[in-house]
C-alpha cells in the first residue's frame, strides 16, 4: 500500500463533505485521514485527504471518481510534486511530580509545547511529520498516555505557485 | 411570485411539458401551484412509478425527465427508480418535498435525509433552504442532468421555500467551478487510434449506450459502413445498428450471440464506443478480449481504466470525438472495407452459423418465438420497453431493434418493476410511436398498480406478458448452479393477470396455445387503447447461450435448436 494526501478544492457549499465522504464510501477507497478547512478565498474550501492505495490505477481511479463531483474545483496529488507535510497532535499524558522533568526534556527535543499542566497530567502540542508524531507517541508510552488527538496529514507544495494554479 | 410558482416558472424556462409525480404534505403548496397553472402532469399510483415513468421518458425522448415527490416515504420511494437512472446515465431532475426548515434534524413527521440517502446514486443533489437559491439551482440541475454523461439530480426543497416570496429571475448562465458541461479533449488520441487501425486485422466495435445518449447513431453508422468492421453492443447499445444488418452481431456477453462473444476473443482491437466495460459484458476479466488493445471512446474519465485497462483512452463527448475520427478515416486514405473483409467475412459466417435459436413445438409457446412474432408484427418505430428477467434477454436477443432509444431496459441496476411505468413515460413522450412492453409474471407484479395510471390516462401501450408461474432467470440459475432446488422461486399460479388488469380498467386477453397466438396477438396488438396480453409459456426453457458467472466470454453454453 502506497501513501499520497490529495488536496481538494471545492465549493464551499453545504452538503459537499457529504458527497466527497460518499464517493470514497461507495467505491470502497481507503482513506487515512481527511481533514478540511477554509482557504484563501472565502468560496473554497480546501479538503486533504490521506489515502492508501494499491496501485497507480487505483491512484488513478480516486483522483477521477473524485474530479466527477460537481463541486470539486480542483484536485492536486501533492505526494507527486516536493511538499511540505504536516500534522498536529494533542497528548495528554500521566505526569507526576518525579517524571515531568522527563517529560519535559523529551518535548523539548521534539520541540513540542507543554500547553496545559495540571498537578496529574500534561498536554503536549506537537506539529511534524507522521514519523516524528509516531516516535513522540512511543517515547511518552511509558508514562501512560491518557488521550490522543490528531488532526491526519495536510500539506502544501513548496514554491510560489498554488494549487489552483497547478 | 412565490417559491412554487418559480418552480414551475423555471420548468416551462427548461421547456419541460410534462411532469410525473404524486403528491403529499410536504408539496402541497407546489401542487397548488399545478392546479392552478394548470402544469402538465402525469399522476402515478406509487412514487416509483413517477420516477420510472419519467425515466422512460427521458430515454425515449432525449430530454430531461422531471419528478415531484413529498418528503419522507414519498421521496423514499423514489430511490430505486433513481439509482436505476443513475446506473443507465439518464437525465433526470426530481423535486422533492422537505419538512420546513425549523422542522429539519428533529426527526419531524415524514422527514428523511434525502441529500444523504440519494448522495451515492445521483450525479448531483441539493437542499433548497432559501426561495431566493431556487432559480439558480433548477437552472445548474437541468444543466447537470443533461450534459456531460447524463444522470439523475435531485433538488429536495423545505415545504416553507414554496410560500415564500421570490423576486423572480432565471439565470441565463450556469456558473460552476467545478463543472463545465463540455467535454472535449486531445484529438491526438483520435489520431492515434486512426494510426493503430493501419497495423490491426481483427478490430470490432463495441457501442453502448454513450452513443444513444449522445445522439451520435447517425454518425456511427457511417462509421461502421466506412470501416467494414463488425459491431457488437452492450445491453445498452441496442438498436444504435439495425440488428439484421450484416456485421452488426448482436450482443455481447453472459447473454450474447455465439459471433460476438468469439468476435471480441479473437479481437486484435476491440474499439469501446461509449460502454463502460460492465462485469455482465466482460465475463472474466483477466480473460476479457485476451488478444486485443483496447480502444476507449468515453466521456466520463473515471470509466477509463475501472474495469478494463485502455491502451487507447479518448476522453471526451462522443458528439466531439466521432467526427474528428470519421475526418481522420477519411484522410488515411485506407481501403478499410477492403482491408478487413476476410475478418468481416469470417465473422459473420460464425453469426450465420450459430444464430440465436430456439425450437418450437405444436404443445407451448415458446418465449422467443412470441418475441420473434411480436417483432414481425410491428413496424421500425415501435419502442420496446422491458422489465428485467429472462424476457428482458429474449427480448434483446430475438427483438429486430432498427433504431436508437426504442430499446428501453433497465441495463445497470437490473430494476424489476420498471418496465410498466417506463413504458407509459415513453408512450407519453413520444405518442406517435407504438410502444410494447416485455415483462414477466415476476416484474410486471412490482408495479403492477400502474395499469391504473394507463387506464385512467388511456396511455396506450401494449403489455405483453411472458407468463411462466415463475421467476425465470431465478430458476434458470438455480437449475444450472444449485442442483435444482427451486427456493423461493416458484410463484403459486392462482393469480389471474387477465382480470387484475380489467380490475385497474384495463383490457386484457389470453393467449395459451401456439395456434392461436398469431391471430390472437394480431388482435390484441390492434386493439385501441391499452392492454394486457397474457400469454402462457413453459416455466423450464432457459435463456441461451450463457457464460457462466465469472467464465471467460468463448466458454458458452449454447444449446437451442433449428429455428
Amino acid at each position: 500500500m502506497k501513501k499520497y494526501i490529495l488536496a481538494v478544492l471545492v465549493d464551499n457549499k453545504p452538503g459537499v463533505l457529504t458527497h466527497v465522504s460518499g464517493v470514497i464510501s461507495r467505491r470502497a477507497f481507503n482513506i487515512e485521514s481527511i481533514s478540511a478547512g477554509y482557504t484563501e478565498d472565502e468560496d473554497v474550501t480546501r479538503i486533504n485527504i490521506e489515502v492508501s492505495v494499491e496501485d497507480d490505477r487505483e491512484l488513478e481511479q480516486v483522483v477521477n471518481q473524485l474530479s466527477k463531483l460537481i463541486d470539486v474545483i480542483k484536485i492536486v496529488n501533492l505526494g507527486l510534486v516536493d511538499s511540505i507535510i504536516r500534522e498536529l497532535v494533542l497528548l495528554k499524558v500521566r505526569a507526576t511530580k518525579g517524571s515531568l522533568a522527563d517529560i519535559r526534556n523529551i518535548v523539548d527535543i521534539f520541540r513540542g509545547k507543554i500547553v496545559d499542566v495540571s498537578p496529574e497530567n500534561v498536554v503536549i502540542e506537537l506539529t511534524g511529520s507522521q514519523s516524528k508524531i509516531n516516535a513522540i507517541c512511543e517515547m511518552l508510552a511509558e508514562f501512560e498516555i491518557i488521550e490522543i488527538a490528531r488532526t491526519g496529514a495536510i500539506a502544501l507544495s513548496r514554491g510560489p505557485l498554488p494549487i489552483k494554479n497547478m | 411570485m412565490n417559491g412554487a410558482q418559480a418552480i414551475l416558472e423555471s420548468l416551462k424556462k427548461e421547456n419541460v411539458d410534462l411532469v410525473f409525480g404524486y403528491p403529499g404534505g410536504a408539496v402541497l403548496d407546489l401542487y397548488d401551484a399545478v392546479y392552478q397553472a394548470r402544469f402538465p402532469h402525469i399522476l402515478t399510483r406509487h412514487e416509483q412509478g413517477a420516477v420510472h415513468a419519467a425515466d422512460g421518458y427521458a430515454r425515449a425522448t432525449g430530454r430531461v425527465g422531471v419528478v415531484f415527490a413529498t418528503s419522507g416515504p414519498g421521496a423514499t420511494n423514489l430511490i430505486t427508480g433513481i439509482a436505476t437512472a443513475n446506473m443507465d446515465s439518464v437525465p433526470l431532475v426530481c423535486f422533492t418535498g422537505q419538512v420546513t426548515n425549523p422542522l429539519i434534524g428533529k426527526d419531524s413527521f415524514q422527514e428523511a435525509d434525502i441529500v444523504g440517502i440519494t448522495t451515492p446514486i445521483t450525479k448531483h443533489n441539493y437542499l433548497v433552504k432559501k426561495a431566493a437559491e431556487l432559480p439558480r439551482v433548477i437552472k445548474e440541475a437541468f444543466f447537470i442532468a443533461r450534459t456531460g454523461r447524463p444522470g439523475p439530480v435531485v433538488i429536495d426543497i423545505a415545504k416553507d421555500v414554496f410560500t415564500s416570496m421570490v423576486d423572480y429571475e432565471y439565470p441565463q448562465q450556469v456558473k460552476l467551478r467545478g463543472y463545465k458541461g463540455d467535454f472535449t479533449g486531445d484529438e491526438q488520441q483520435v489520431a492515434d487510434v486512426v494510426e493503430a487501425l493501419r497495423a490491426t486485422k481483427r478490430p470490432v466495435f463495441f457501442i453502448g449506450g454513450g452513443v444513444t445518449l449522445s445522439d451520435q447513431t447517425d454518425i456511427m453508422r457511417e462509421i461502421v459502413e466506412y470501416t467494414g468492421i463488425p459491431v457488437v453492443s452492450s445491453l445498452m447499445g441496442l438498436g444504435c445498428i439495425p440488428a439484421r444488418q450484416e456485421g452488426f452481431l448482436g450482443m455481447v456477453g453472459m447473454h450474447g450471440s455465439y459471433a460476438a462473444n468469439m468476435a471480441v476473443q479473437k479481437s486484435d482491437l476491440l474499439i469501446g464506443v461509449g460502454v463502460r466495460f460492465d462485469d455482465r459484458v466482460t465475463g472474466k476479466l483477466d480473460a476479457f478480449a485476451p488478444n486485443a488493445k483496447i480502444v476507449h471512446f468515453e466521456v466520463d474519465k473515471a470509466e477509463i481504466n475501472k474495469n478494463v485497462f485502455a491502451h487507447y483512452p479518448i476522453i471526451g463527448d462522443l458528439r466531439w470525438s466521432l467526427p474528428i475520427f470519421m475526418e481522420g478515416l477519411h484522410q488515411s486514405d485506407e481501403d478499410y472495407v477492403n482491408k478487413f473483409s476476410k475478418w468481416h467475412n469470417y465473422v459473420v459466417e460464425m453469426n450465420r452459423e450459430y444464430p440465436f435459436s430456439y425450437t418450437t413445438n405444436d404443445q407451448v409457446i415458446m418465449p422467443q418465438q412470441l418475441v420473434d412474432m411480436v417483432s414481425a408484427m410491428v413496424d421500425e418505430n415501435t419502442i420496446v420497453v422491458t422489465d428485467v428477467g429472462q424476457h428482458q434477454m429474449w427480448a434483446a436477443q430475438f427483438f429486430n431493434s432498427r433504431n436508437p432509444r426504442q430499446f428501453i431496459t433497465s441495463g445497470g441496476l437490473g430494476t424489476m418493476g420498471y418496465g410498466l411505468p417506463a413504458a407509459l413515460g415513453a408512450k407519453l413522450g413520444c405518442p406517435h410511436k407504438r410502444v410494447v412492453l416485455f415483462t414477466g409474471d415476476g416484474s410486471v407484479m412490482m408495479n403492477c398498480q400502474e395499469m391504473s395510471t394507463a387506464a385512467d390516462n388511456n396511455i396506450d401501450v401494449k403489455v405483453v406478458l411472458l407468463h411462466n408461474r415463475v421467476l425465470g432467470m431465478v430458476t434458470q440459475w438455480q437449475r444450472m448452479f444449485y442442483g435444482k432446488r427451486y427456493s423461493q422461486t416458484l410463484l403459486g399460479g392462482k393469480t389471474d393477470y387477465v382480470k387484475l388488469a380489467e380490475a385497474m380498467g384495463m383490457q386484457a386477453c389470453r393467449i395459451e396455445k401456439p395456434q392461436e397466438l398469431k391471430e390472437a396477438l394480431t388482435k390484441a396488438l390492434n386493439v385501441e387503447g391499452p392492454i394486457l396480453i397474457d400469454v402462457m409459456l413453459p416455466a423450464t426453457e432457459d435463456v441461451l447461450p450463457m457464460v457462466a458467472p465469472g467464465a471467460q466470454l468463448d466458454n458458452m453454453v449454447l444449446g437451442g435448436g433449428e429455428e
